[in-house]
């Protein structure tokens, strides 16, 4: 028989390996002869730990309850039929995937994530092997197609990018991947660097090809132990099947791959923060101009996109630019890997054309609240991200939909919240979560936010609730106006997001006196 | 990690992972790193041969040592529990939980306890789909419970 767990480290947290160790244990006892194939995440984390058996009409899907020795030993006293306790039935079948338009996460959760052949069985390198073919221009014209943008956050177009960096003069040029993914509620670069490594790998030569770079950085965080061991395997594999290396099957194009790892700093994320951490020195932001573009890493023209922009690329160029935009809505291209989070029912990955409303996300796929209680707010986009009321729910997630409405999808994530959160304690949070991630660089980050943590602290308290609000919205105006990256510029997001759509939250009962 | 450690011996492990990074362009962090992972920590005493090799001054290496939360200049505790502070461990009774935690342990979130377990924050595991989450000498748990981690504590110790 063979079965399939997952290795994914969000599945190992809540018992995939000791899922997989019953399994062997089991079979081996009853002297069944057993393959277990440990594969990335489906991204179904609300059925983990979960196990598929391989049969003739697809993978089936088992959740055992309770004790887990026992629960593996009662199914295979049921022969693993689908009647048995715990039987999901067909894995592609569930509507939570039935749904999605996986096009990034196609192989994430199927394929063993080190396997060369199963990459390859899966349509994996037939991306490279089209660039090897074509010319750098054409590559990007490719990827100008196909309009996809940056998913780190910001949406920039990424061939308008790797255009800047194919135009840079210089012989040595850089292909930096972030996947620092500091953003509570994200999880979808961890997820990919686990489970399919080796898209990763295949969207960063492209991307050398194109611009002609013949080395790339992966800046891991180091909160992702997993995943830098996983791109590490990977890495050593892709080269011994010449997928990496000097002269990539043989077309005389040669690129290599390193990983390095960060040390927990979220500002790290910000790129040149990110550029100044690789070459070792502190995560302090540069200055803008020059571009990382024109001067990035070791002084040279490095293109830097987050993981699932570059891990988007192979298919862009397996299957065209075309195919690509013909997903999403306006001048939102493609797919966007969605990330369920916090008080959520059915939390996981959901890859979905841009357009979907936030409401089907987090009610249709999501199942509202983990808690049973009533929804209030999800915040997307991170710490830096705006809480969205629950009323504003039927907003499209795309870029330009929650700009207008005054959010940020940011890289993705959608954390949901109950109706016990206390919003004035989350605007707190957002204050001071930047006083300690700011890279001290600039006044109005650096000082401002503490500051804010004093004002909400006051607000809280019920000191002069008129003046102490007034104070803050100065604040929150001089941090965005002044501000020299978007950790101290956007941090009022949430706060002013908190107090427009909240305010009933920052009303406390008066203080007896100063 | 404690106890007296022949001066010698130390230095010749800094050298040992100087000499891994030779040549290594913009390697300062990563020894520093590769040190910590070695000692447990940065001690004092690693930061002029490190200067030394990197061609740094000794300041640089201290900048770079005091800006990320990851590198200590002191051992942790024994035992490491890191509890997940951000948002999406929030909606999820991460504050309660670290309450208890620190109740059943005996110290404050960013202090070490009596019998040496330290307990600290993290700032998102990338575990959001499973919180709250938390980490036990760097073993992963989802869906947390105070009782889980207990019980983590008291399994391997
Ligand atoms: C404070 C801050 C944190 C950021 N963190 C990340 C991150 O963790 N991952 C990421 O890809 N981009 C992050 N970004 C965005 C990057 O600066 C940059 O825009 C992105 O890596 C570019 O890649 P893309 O065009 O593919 O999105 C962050 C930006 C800021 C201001
Ligand atoms: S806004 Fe904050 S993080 Fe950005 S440069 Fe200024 S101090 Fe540094
Ligand atoms: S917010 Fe806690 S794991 Fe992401």
């Amino acid at each position: 028989m063979i079965f399939y767990v997952s290795a994914d480290s969000a599945s190992v947290s809540v018992g995939a390996d000791r899922l997989a160790e019953a399994l062997a244990a089991e079979a081996a006892a009853r002297g069944i002869e057993a393959r277990i194939v440990r594969t990335g995440s489906r991204g179904l984390y609300f059925l983990e730990p979960m196990l598929e058996v391989e049969t003739a009409e697809g993978r089936i899907g088992f959740r055992p309850d309770g004790d887990i020795r026992a629960a593996v030993a009662s199914l295979f006293d049921e022969a693993f039929s689908p009647g048995s306790a715990g039987c999901l039935g067909l894995v592609e079948d569930l509507p939570y995937l039935r749904r999605q338009e996986r096009l990034t996460f196609a192989r994430c959760g199927i394929v063993d994530p080190l396997s060369i052949d199963d990459y390859r069985i899966h349509g994996g390198f037939a991306g490279l092997e089209r660039a090897l073919a074509m010319a750098p221009q054409a590559i990007v014209d490719e990827v100008a197609e196909s309009g996809l943008r940056g998913r780190g956050g910001a949406g920039f177009p990424a061939a308008v990018k790797w255009g800047a960096v194919q135009g840079a003069t210089g012989d040595v040029k850089y292909v930096c991947c972030n996947a620092d993914e500091g953003d509570s509620g994200t999880f979808a670069d961890r997820m990919l660097m686990e489970g399919d490594p080796f898209l990763l790998l295949e969207g960063m030569a492209i991307a050398g090809r194109a611009v002609g770079a013949s080395r790339g950085f992966i800046y891991v965080r180091s909160e992702y132990p997993a995943a830098i061991r996983m791109l590490r395997a990977a890495i050593d594999r892709a080269r011994g099947a010449g997928w990496l290396g000097p002269d990539i099957g043989g077309s005389g194009f040669g690129f290599d791959v390193e990983v390095r790892e960060g040390a927990g700093a979220y500002i790290c994320g910000e790129e040149t923060a990110m550029l100044e951490s690789l070459e070792g020195r502190r995560g302090m932001i540069r200055p803008k101009p020059p571009l990382p573009a024109v001067e990035g890493l070791f002084g040279r023209p490095t293109v830097i996109n987050n993981v699932l922009t570059l891990a988007a690329v192979p298919t862009i160029l397996a299957r065209g630019g075309a195919f690509y935009r013909d997903f999403g809505m306006g001048r939102s291209r493609g797919t966007q890997p969605f990330q369920l989070a916090g008080n959520i029912r059915r939390g996981g990955l959901v890859e979905k054309a841009f357009g979907v409303s936030l409401r089907e996300l987090v009610e249709d796929f999501g199942g509202g609240t983990a808690s049973g209680r009533l929804l209030r707010a999800v915040q997307a986009g991170g710490p830096l991200g705006g809480y969205i009321p629950e009323a504003m729910l039927d907003l499209p997630a795309d870029y330009e939909a929650l700009a207008e409405a005054g959010f940020m999808l940011g890289h993705g994530g959608i954390v949901v919240f109950d109706d016990s959160v206390d919003m004035l304690r989350q605007a707190r949070f957002a204050m001071e979560f930047c006083a300690h991630e700011s890279c001290g660089k600039c006044t109005p980050c650096r000082i401002g936010s503490v500051r804010g943590v004093e004002v909400l602290d006051r607000i809280a308290a019920g000191v002069q609730p008129q003046r102490n609000l007034a104070l803050l919205d100065d604040l929150c105006t001089l941090m965005t106006d002044a501000s020299l990256c978007a950790m101290g510029g956007l941090t009022p997001a949430p706060v002013r997001s908190a107090l427009r759509h909240f305010p009933e939250d920052f009303r406390r009962p008066a203080a007896a006196a100063e | 990690m404690t106890g007296a450690r022949p001066q010698s011996d130390s230095e010749a492990r800094v050298a040992r992972i100087l000499a891994e990074h030779e040549g290594v362009e913009g390697g300062c962090l990563m020894v520093l790193q590769a040190i910590q992972r070695a000692f447990g920590y940065v001690p004092q005493e690693a930061l002029a041969p490190v200067a030394r090799a990197l061609g740094l001054s000794q300041a640089d290496v201290h900048g770079v040592l005091t800006f990320y939360h990851d590198l200590r200049r002191a051992p942790a505790g024994r035992r490491l529990v890191r509890v997940c502070q951000a948002e999406a461990c929030q909606a999820m009774g991460a504050r309660s939980l670290t309450d208890a935690l620190s109740g059943r342990l005996g110290v404050a979130l960013g202090g070490t306890s009596e019998d040496g377990v330290s307990l600290e924050p993290v700032y998102c595991l990338g575990n959001c789909a499973l919180s709250p989450a938390v980490t036990v000498d760097g073993v992963m748990q989802g869906r947390a419970t105070e009782d889980r981690v207990m019980a983590a504590l008291e399994d391997a110790t």
